[in-house]
């Protein structure tokens, strides 16, 4: 009793409401939906109404759940191929958007400072461009008798137009162009705030600049590591777009297959339970990582 | 004032074996800012040489020159009759203690100390012996595997003198190496630093811009002012027999009086100021009628109510403050001229030596040898 009363003055105190909000908004537009998107992944076609519903959150002894969907996910290798696919395509984009992003951040953050900001800008610039219209923009240059082709056959470097478009090279490069401002970012932040001190100190001990790199920078740098490759693997894994404008029909990835079982197929119940085993995938590597970070924190 | 006398350096500066040479080195930031301005300068095999200056006086950017983190415009650096002017930090015998300590805040102080001898590729074993040997050295042993942040502020000031000692470098720099500890930790690490160097037998440079630091640890110091050296000697020369006002000023508290040599004799000089007559007990390179100035140190000066009765070497004020340090206290006294003379009395008994108060008038009175001649 004595707890309870304790609980509602700190609640009416309002230090308990104000990190109530968050909260508050993290149950009401992520786990009440996601709960229904798993409720519904659980179910039968025909149990998607809002009836079944609400039975099903009251009657807790009758609950019927159907992993059907879940079974023919990991039976069918369809699925299982595509869920692999969208892993190695996330993956390929995280590591390249890390190789190209990093020498990126590293030189921004060691230009003159006054310069820093125009950097930072130019970077950011591509967003004032609608995405769609910017993914749509590489398909001109990547096509047969695009942009690219066009100047190395004009300029007799090949004969034939490069095969660049609808296959796995166009994807990978839709997403590195697409991604690569969210490796740089948290990047550079975390390496314009490196003491060069402790580069002065490596180098004083011996250290040459290369070596210096890896064993100080580099580490040091794990946590811009770890949020950049954040950032860029957990929306990459579900992408729709990039693979629906760039990937053709050859590429799979998991987005895809959600849309054609929401829109085309009509079935719900399937389309939620490919979207759970996505977010289960995703969020496997992310605990993993965000292990890491914290134990880098605590140190 | 600390100790300025140190018998035990006399010893060693007399084996004079010159480890490191500086030669006319000038550095000029952004071609109009002269940080180093003709600079030469000796250390000794053995020695620990201090730089002494206030900030921007050019201290940290010579031995950031001596480090190689900064090329000296023009000028030359040799170790051991080698010229090392071009070389790159990595590749001279030189270490570093930083005065953020810079230690890697990613590595255990175990893997801080072996840092330096990984990078000389030594056998395993050999490394551990080493970094074992400096961990009890600055007895750090228990401390081996924690990271930095879990140290005090003074663990960490061992740690990073652990690391710089690791490699035995040649030439040991230590850049304000009390600088971030409080004043009572100071007192205690300044000798342990001291009996640490010594027993390591490494030469230094110090470089501090607190004169009690520089003439505890180091057996020479070299003021430094806008770049160039004002003067270098053993601590108590520094003290006793600064060569300019400047350095008079800068080293300690003094008394300036500016007057007029009146009388010149081997033996002895007579000159007039405006608040007394100092009769100062040796000859100097000067002339009759000459303008000089006279440095009189505070703690130099005895108080008394009593006129003195003697012709010289005493000038008579009002008290206007009383400064108590608990072991001394500073009496300020204003003299009919206007001047303000601070005399220094030793607290050697409970009550107050002297029993002077505020707006009291007195007498002050010094020896012929205890001023300071000054031409320039």
């Amino acid at each position: 009793m004595k707890l309870i009363t304790r609980f509602f003055q700190d609640l009416f105190q309002g230090n308990k409401l104000v990190i109530g909000i968050p909260y508050g908004w993290f149950l009401l537009l992520v786990a009440i939906p996601l709960l229904i998107v798993m409720k519904i992944s659980l179910s039968e076609m025909e149990a998607t109404s809002v009836s079944k519903m609400i039975s099903w959150t009251i009657g807790l002894p009758t609950l019927k759940l159907n992993f059907a969907n879940y079974q023919f996910i990991f039976s069918d290798a369809l699925y299982v191929k595509t869920y692999i696919s969208s892993l190695k395509y996330a993956l390929t984009t995280t590591a390249i958007c890390l190789a190209v992003g990093y020498p990126f951040a590293y030189f921004m953050a060691r230009a003159p400072k006054h310069i820093q900001p125009t950097l930072l800008i130019l970077i950011m610039l591509p967003f004032w461009t609608s995405f769609l219209l910017r993914i749509y923009a590489w398909k001109t240059l990547l096509v047969s008798n695009g942009v690219i082709n066009n100047i190395l056959m004009g300029l007799h470097i090949i004969d034939a137009p490069l095969g660049m478009m609808n296959n796995s090279f166009s994807l990978t490069i839709g997403m590195v162009y697409s991604y690569l401002p969210f490796m740089i970012l948290p990047l550079y932040a975390n390496l314009s705030k490196l003491d060069l001190r402790f580069l002065e100190a490596a180098a004083d001990l011996g250290t040459s600049p290369f070596k210096a790199f890896w064993l100080i920078t580099v580490p040091l740098s794990k946590a811009g590591i770890i949020a950049g490759s954040m950032l860029v693997f957990i929306p990459a894994v579900g992408e729709y777009v990039i693979p629906e404008l760039l990937g053709g029909p050859s590429t799979l990835m998991i987005g895809r297959v959600l849309w054609d079982e929401f829109f085309s197929n009509n079935d719900w119940p399937m389309a939620a339970a490919v979207a759970v085993v996505m977010i289960a995938l995703i969020l496997v590597p992310m605990a993993i990582l965000n292990r890491a970070e914290a134990k880098l924190e605590e140190a | 004032m600390a100790t300025a006398l140190k018998p035990q350096s006399d010893n060693k500066s007399t084996t004079k074996e010159v480890l490191l040479r500086v030669e006319n080195v000038t550095k000029i930031y952004d071609g109009t800012v002269k940080a180093v301005d003709n600079v030469s300068l000796t250390v000794n095999q053995g020695e620990i040489f201090g730089l002494l200056g206030g900030s921007g006086c050019g201290k940290s950017t010579l031995l950031r020159i001596m480090a190689g983190f900064e090329k000296p415009t023009k000028g030359r650096i040799f170790l051991d009759n080698q010229d090392i002017t071009d070389f790159p930090p990595y590749q001279r015998p030189i270490n570093m203690m930083f005065q953020s300590y810079a230690l890697f805040p990613h590595l255990s102080v175990w893997e801080n100390v072996a840092f330096g001898l990984k990078r000389d590729n030594l056998p395993k074993d050999e490394i551990a012996t080493r970094v074992e040997a400096m961990l009890t050295l600055a007895q750090l042993n228990k401390y081996a595997q924690r990271k930095p942040h879990q140290l005090s502020g003074g663990q960490q000031q061992r740690v990073a003198l652990a690391r710089s000692l690791a490699k035995r470098p040649k030439l040991l720099l230590l850049d304000e190496p009390l600088g971030a500890l409080d004043k009572k930790l100071r007192e205690t690490t300044q000798l342990e630093l001291v009996n640490i160097i010594e027993e390591v037998g490494v030469t230094c440079v110090l470089v501090t811009h607190d004169q009690e630091e520089a003439m505890t640890m180091a057996s020479r110091i070299a003021v430094m002012a806008e770049g160039y050296f004002l003067q270098i000697g053993e601590p108590d020369v520094i003290y006793e027999s600064p060569n300019s006002r400047q350095v008079a000023d800068f080293i300690g508290n003094v008394n300036m009086f500016e007057g007029k040599v009146i009388e010149d004799e081997p033996d002895h000089i007579i000159v007039k100021c405006d608040e007394c007559t100092h009769y100062v007990g040796h000859g100097f390179t000067g002339h009759n009628g000459m303008a000089v100035g006279v440095a009189l140190r505070p703690e130099k000066i005895t108080l008394s109510k009593e006129k003195p009765n003697s012709q010289y070497n005493w000038a008579e004020g009002t008290v206007t403050e009383i400064i108590y340090f608990g072991d001394h206290t500073t009496y300020h006294l204003r003299t009919t001229a206007g001047h303000v003379i601070k005399a220094q009395e030793i607290n050697n008994t409970r009550d107050l030596s002297c029993g002077l108060t505020w707006g009291d008038y007195a007498f002050m009175h010094w020896g012929d040898l205890a001023m300071i001649v000054l031409t320039h």
